[in-house]
């Protein structure tokens, strides 16, 4: 500790509640993510009712290619946890090999993502040529961005390590990429049978 | 443990001038960058709408001095043109609310005063903080920007219904410059909701938090479940705009005699439903926070303990927990079913009641109470009736059959800026004159603070009450032009009276402004606790260093132990030990 002119509070503050700030943010964080996706897929309910007709998505997309991304993105969710719990276990290799792969498995999505846009793109299908498509690039790409943050703050994460591996937040940061990089997921786990199933 | 490991706080300040006052993670100076930045977009929301209210009272006449000093687009020989005329009035809207009221009322006072109200030594997170103004302030720069781009600014109200919207000139701007507030409306709601539950003072439990507060906590919850609909409806909005979609566009429209050329499908009562869903709680988040800050200003003025403090606190949170399901009592006459209007017919009437209760409870409080007519308190006295007329004019516009008539009419206007206008600006102005001597350590002058309410009063009262005449004679709202139609003739006079009212107003704010920089500059020093305060902002040094508070304080009590039987003095702040 030092002395109490230079610094009045105890550095470590005691939550209230309980709950490390960092992880109350990210999940309130979240909450305001569940509402913007929410209110897509509302968008996207209205508007498939009231069209008089509307593309079955299997016959339009790619389904082999979705069912792919969703194993990777699933596996990322997986190599995550493990990252996760390689830094609690304090196993500094295990936790670069596993951050990595989601890494690199968040690229292969949008690898992915990219040649079935390229495809779309190539058949002359664009946001503006109907509702449904529209609706497709529309969440699919919103998704994606999110993606592209989560990749991010993996990325962070990896290279933060390297100074702060015995950081007392670090454990907890690589807590709420996680928590994050889950939502990514559960997200396409809602777009996935959303669009390409139904 | 070793500060170096800490999370960044107050104790990482940099000395530079830089750190210090631009760039600042303290959550006062940020606070108060807020402060002016919000006056700042209050002032030119305010001079945007006194030029319109030139057109309304003076139809097609030419404005005298500064118009000949507008470039000639906007107003050839100092007439303003329609477009010009819509650009105004979008704007005024969307400055007013979501750069001026909002940012002064969260940003500016709940950042300063919320973290010192719970004994916290900052936010919980100063960085978010600094984010989050330092989005604010080029998001509303690129608002204001837009009127000298091509195009203009956004013309199709504050409201931006689409079709309307997604073909008028100037829309882009306003969609992304949206999206950039937005996401630092949500920085900032996390924070405070952080704050308010992790950062309490040992003692301070959820049932003695101050009023204000929890107004800050429920309006947190709303801007961060509410806001984000409003960034997906503005995504696709956008969408519509710049990558030919068409959400919101049926097929088959004609714009000026020509056919759009899109594919259509789209349902423009999505937009309405989606804004109204944001922007129903919008008008809880403008004015949950001055309730509190009228509950604090009202128990240390009349030297007693709030009547009600459960009951208010309930009702703030019914009210928060209601507001999410009454967005559609501003489209009852927009085509949607009658059978859905019902509903929110229903779900409107009972959200008035907490209100009522609220306000019951502040006017309760007055009762038996010593009070202390001082300048703070004068603005929470007006506030009490005023705030009383804009909800109680309210209910015949959430009621579906009378709403058919007064729908779109001036009595809209009057009712909502009775509630925002004498009912939100009131009490931030009253706040002003209660934390100054926080703030700054100094105290506004009382004589010219006295000038400054009655003037403000009266004049506000003069600018809208007019307006609910117009509204039950049929003036409708958004015309260029009211004597072009028979019907508006008899009441135009009545523009001429708001208008007039309007530019005084704006008169009556130079005692203000002066009294503000005079005050900083020359002002004496005050007491520490000017005001004989009992909440715990008031248990630090004014203004207080960083950090805030000499050692965390320890809470003993609720927030308002005024006149306590027994104690040696009429305040028994709550961080005294019995």
């Amino acid at each position: 500790m030092t002395t109490p002119a230079a610094a009045p509070y105890p550095s470590e503050h005691v939550p209230t509640t309980g709950i490390p700030n960092g992880k109350l943010g990210v999940w309130l964080f979240l909450a305001s993510e569940v509402m913007l996706f929410a209110t897509l897929f509302t968008t996207y309910i209205v508007l498939r009712m009231a069209a008089p007709s509307w593309p079955a998505g299997w016959e339009v997309l790619n389904v082999p290619l979705a069912t792919l991304n969703t194993v990777v993105l699933i596996t990322s969710s997986v190599t995550m946890v493990l990252a996760y719990a390689k830094a609690c276990e304090r196993d500094r290799a295990g936790f670069y090999r596993m951050i990595g792969l989601t890494i690199a498995l968040g690229f292969a999505f949008l690898v992915v993502k990219a040649f079935e846009y390229g495809a779309k793109f190539h058949h002359g299908h664009f946001p503006s040529t109907d509702i449904f498509y529209a609706v497709y690039f529309t969440m699919t790409g919103l998704h994606g961005l999110h993606v592209i943050g989560g990749i991010g703050f993996n990325v962070y994460l990896a290279l933060w390590a390297r100074e702060h591996w015995e950081h007392p937040l670090f454990i907890g940061r690589v807590e709420y990429g996680g928590l994050y990089w889950h939502f990514v997921d559960i997200v396409w786990i809602f777009l996935f049978p959303g669009l390409y199933l139904l | 443990m070793a500060v170096p490991h800490s999370e960044p706080r107050s104790s990482e300040h940099g000395s530079g001038f830089i750190d210090k006052y631009v760039f600042s993670v303290d959550h006062k100076v940020i606070g108060l960058q807020y402060f002016f930045t919000s006056c700042f977009f209050l002032i030119v929301g305010f001079a945007m709408i006194m030029l319109l209210r030139w057109q309304l009272a003076f139809p097609g006449q030419p404005l005298p001095l500064i118009g000949r000093l507008l470039p000639m687009t906007w107003a050839p020989d100092g007439i303003l043109m329609p477009e010009f005329y819509n650009q105004l009035g979008a704007m005024h809207g969307t400055i007013m609310v979501f750069l001026g009221i909002v940012p002064l009322g969260v940003g500016a006072f709940g950042n300063y005063i919320l973290p010192l109200q719970i004994g916290a030594p900052d936010m919980a997170f100063p960085r978010l903080n600094m984010m989050s103004y330092w989005l604010y302030l080029p998001g509303g720069m690129l608002m204001l920007l837009s009127f000298v781009l091509p195009g203009g600014a956004a013309q199709s109200g504050w409201t931006s219904y689409a079709p309307l919207a997604i073909v008028n000139p100037g829309q882009t701007v306003w969609l992304l410059a949206m999206v950039v507030i937005i996401t630092s409306s949500l920085l900032g709601a996390v924070n405070f909701i952080v704050t308010t539950l992790n950062m309490r003072a040992a003692g301070l439990t959820l049932g003695r938090l101050p009023i204000f507060v929890w107004a800050q906590l429920v309006t947190a919850i709303l801007l961060l479940l509410a806001f984000p609909p409003l960034e997906a409806a503005a995504v696709l909005q956008l969408m519509d705009r710049i990558a030919g979609t068409s959400f919101y566009l049926p097929a088959g429209l004609v714009v000026a005699g020509e056919s759009l050329k899109v594919a259509g499908g789209g349902q423009p009562l999505l937009w309405q439903h989606l804004f109204w869903f944001l922007a129903h709680p919008e008008v809880y988040v403008l004015i949950l926070p001055s309730m509190g800050i009228v509950a604090e200003i009202i128990a240390n003025g009349t030297r007693k303990p709030i009547f009600g403090y459960t009951e208010i606190v309930a009702s703030m949170i019914f009210i928060g927990a209601m507001s999410f399901i009454v967005w559609a009592h501003h489209m009852f006459l927009s085509g949607m079913s009658p059978r859905l209007s019902n509903f929110f017919l229903v779900t409107t009437m009972i959200i008035s009641v907490p209100s009522v209760a609220v306000l019951t409870c502040l006017v309760w409080s007055l009762k038996g109470g010593s009070i202390r007519f001082t300048t703070p308190m004068l603005f929470s006295l007006a506030f009490l009736p005023l705030f009383g007329i804009g909800g109680l004019t309210g209910l015949p516009l959430g009621l579906t059959v009378t709403d058919i008539y007064l729908h779109d009419t001036y009595y809209v206007i009057g009712h909502f800026h009775y509630v925002v206008v004498t009912g939100t600006i009131i009490a931030l102005m009253g706040g002003t004159y209660y934390w100054f001597p926080k703030w700054f350590g100094k105290q506004l002058n009382d004589f010219w603070g006295k000038i400054h309410f009655w003037g403000t009063a009266i004049c506000m009262n003069g600018i809208f009450f007019p307006m609910f005449i117009q509204g039950l004679a049929g003036v409708q709202r958004r015309l260029y032009d009211p004597t072009a139609q028979l019907h508006n003739l008899s009441t135009q006079p009545l523009n001429v009276v708001s208008s007039v009212s309007a530019w005084l107003l704006f008169l009556f704010q130079i005692p203000f402004l002066v009294n503000i920089v005079y005050t900083i500059f020359k002002g004496k020093r005050c007491e520490e606790n000017p005001w004989r305060a009992t909440t715990l902002e008031w248990a630090c040094a004014s203004p207080p260093p960083h950090g805030n508070f000499e050692r965390p304080p320890r809470v003993y009590r609720g927030p308002y132990e005024y006149s306590t039987p027994r104690a040696r003095e009429d305040w028994t702040p709550q961080h005294v030990p019995s």
